[in-house]
């Protein structure tokens, strides 16, 4: 990678690097700038926000659409945070028996993983929607939890497999050697190695659980409803005039956060993602 | 996988091996039954659900129709409008984003100054909520918030409508809803080429640049059918993926004029008019509709994915 680069060739790797740095951030840029309008410039047609106020998020922090936002933020944080949890605890068990240890049924696993990733989510709805109805599931957040669950075991699971295909088997056995059982010998010598890919696959997990707009909409109705399915029911169930300023802002204040997030752990994400999906 | 260690003795074997088989499903265990109670278990209730005339408010009324449910949406042209505008949706932002993808997968590899930045801001459509996306760019293609129409006007010098109405129709809604669903995935796309694209031996490029082929010929003879597995592999899941598409729809159109994907029939079906057996019609068909969509990419273009993703 050493070779020199001709002034013309660099010209248009500027160019392409600085076109695919707009593509990127424009929506986002915009968003930004549509939750900064006043009411009055909302229609005015420009891209910038010429008279920025922070009037949109006082809207959903304390004002009208306060009790719409709020709430919906908590669940969103609670029913992500648990989902993620359990999935990521349950598949670190899972890979790690499929990556060290042998015994038969590993391809139906991953197999299984796989397929259920393929679901069409929609069509676990309609038979969730009826059955949660009846067990008394439906808009709690348990009744969210477990089809997150659907979302981020699948990709987990991958994932982690990956990463601790990449964990050198030897540390393990020469625990096993110095007396550990196979039990010790995961918890002492694997997890601190394994941790990193754990993290990474919590994030990745955590972003497909945060992003569901599916299950949230057709799973609950008032109490459990999270931030994508309020976002949604903004326009239809509010009680101020025009709910484009909230939901501008609603959207920076979920997507911000995230972002940042993404931004800090840029390299693993790319590794975690790739390695859960392709991995040569 | 099975680099198994040469045990001492046959009887320590079975011993070990026997107490390995049960760790590795008491391990695996808890993963495995919830993904087939919460899958599978829905989408054999909905099978057989499929089957009745049910509706949520009218418990009592429910019949055994067999395969009427079936009959009654195989013969309803919502049923194939959804079905078209699914597949058009499917087909344009999966070829779009195809390309694109490769470009910037290209760019993410070959741009030397500034790659950090690249790989990092790349990631940002993907961090994005999909509803968020939806809105902001729905916003964006609206008559009264958006800047699309003016910027279009004024670069057109007058000749593009300012107030053009995105949303008044089939094809125009089209735009905005694959523009959004290009955006935010494009992103996962380029990093699945992306891994595909350092995978190809440096040295066969120079080999061909030495031989003078175009960038072209190298780019027909040697990157493309390097990548061939990675490539179908993201073809496959951004298929499957974009066959589900519902978010973006929901937001920007809601399904009117003839918009609707299946997902939003379905969604329909059940959740706004409680119809708990049609909806479980639909629900199995495009259940239907993404498992022969997998079968033709594993069976018809041979997408190893074992080999592509162990």
């Amino acid at each position: 990678m050493n070779r020199e680069i001709s002034p013309a060739k660099q010209f248009w790797q500027l160019v392409a690097t600085i076109a695919i740095i707009v593509y990127t951030v424009i929506p986002l840029l915009w968003i930004v700038n549509m939750s900064l309008k006043p009411t009055a410039d909302r229609a005015d047609g420009k891209f910038w926000a010429h008279h920025p106020t922070l009037e949109n998020y006082e809207l959903i922090f304390a004002g009208g659409a306060k009790d719409l936002f709020l709430p919906a933020l908590l669940n969103s944080v609670l029913v992500t945070m648990i989902a993620t949890l359990i999935a990521v605890i349950l598949a670190t068990f899972c890979a790690y028996a499929i990556a060290r240890l042998d015994f038969p049924g590993k391809r139906l696993i991953l197999g299984t993983a796989l397929t259920v990733s393929f679901f069409p989510v929609i069509s676990l709805v309609t038979p969730l929607f009826d059955l949660w109805r009846r067990i008394h599931l439906f808009d709690t957040i348990p009744g969210l939890i477990l089809p997150y669950l659907v979302l981020t075991l699948p990709l987990s699971i991958w994932t982690l497999s990956a990463f601790f295909q990449q964990i050198p088997w030897e540390m393990e056995q020469a625990a096993q050697v110095d007396g550990a059982t196979s039990w010790e010998a995961f918890r002492k010598v694997i997890v601190p190695l394994a941790a990193p890919g754990v993290f990474t696959t919590a994030i990745i997990a955590f972003f497909t659980a945060w992003n569901d707009f599916v299950f949230a909409i057709s799973l609950t109705s008032d109490n459990a409803r999270t931030v994508p399915a309020a976002l949604a029911f903004f326009t239809g169930a509010s009680q101020f005039e025009s709910p484009t300023g909230a939901i501008c802002a609603a959207g920076v204040v979920v997507t911000i956060p995230v972002v940042v997030l993404v931004l800090i752990f840029q390299r693993r994400i790319v590794s975690g993602l790739t390695s859960g999906a392709v991995k040569g | 996988m099975s680099t198994t260690s040469t045990e001492p003795t046959q009887a320590q074997l079975s011993d070990r091996a026997r107490d390995e088989r049960r760790l590795g499903w008491k391990l695996a265990g808890p993963a495995f039954v919830i993904m087939v109670l919460v899958t599978f278990y829905p989408i054999l209730q909905a099978v057989w659900t499929s089957l009745f005339n049910y509706r949520l408010t009218n418990p009592g009324g429910r019949e055994f129709v067999f395969l009427r449910n079936y009959q009654i949406i195989l013969t309803d042209p919502l049923w194939w409008q959804a079905f078209g505008a699914t597949t058009l949706i499917t087909v344009v932002t999966v070829v779009v984003e195809l390309v694109l993808g490769f470009f910037i997968a290209l760019a993410m590899e070959k741009v030397i100054r500034g790659r950090g930045p690249l790989r990092t801001i790349v990631l940002i459509p993907y961090s994005i909520i999909t509803v968020v996306s939806a809105f902001s760019w729905f916003y964006a293609f609206a008559t009264d918030t958006g800047f699309i129409d003016p910027l279009l006007n004024k670069l057109t010098f007058g000749m593009f409508p300012a107030d053009f109405d995105w949303f008044g129709g089939f094809w125009s809604a089209m735009v905005p809803i694959c523009v959004s669903e290009i955006w935010k995935t494009t992103p996962f796309m380029s990093l699945l080429l992306l891994a595909g694209l350092t995978q190809i031996d440096g040295a066969m490029e120079e080999a061909a640049i030495v031989d003078g082929a175009t960038w072209g010929e190298r780019l027909r003879r040697v990157i493309l059918p390097n990548m061939k597995s990675q490539i179908m592999v993201a073809l496959l899941f951004r298929t499957l993926d974009a066959f589900r598409i519902f978010d973006n729809i929901f937001i920007m159109t809601g399904g009117s004029n003839g918009t609707s994907s299946l997902s939003l029939v379905a969604y329909n079906q059940t959740i706004s008019r409680t119809e708990v057996g049609l909806g479980s019609a639909v629900s199995v068909l495009l259940f239907c509709c993404v498992v022969i969509i997998a079968v033709v990419f594993v069976k018809g273009f041979r997408v190893d994915l074992a080999r592509g993703r162990k």
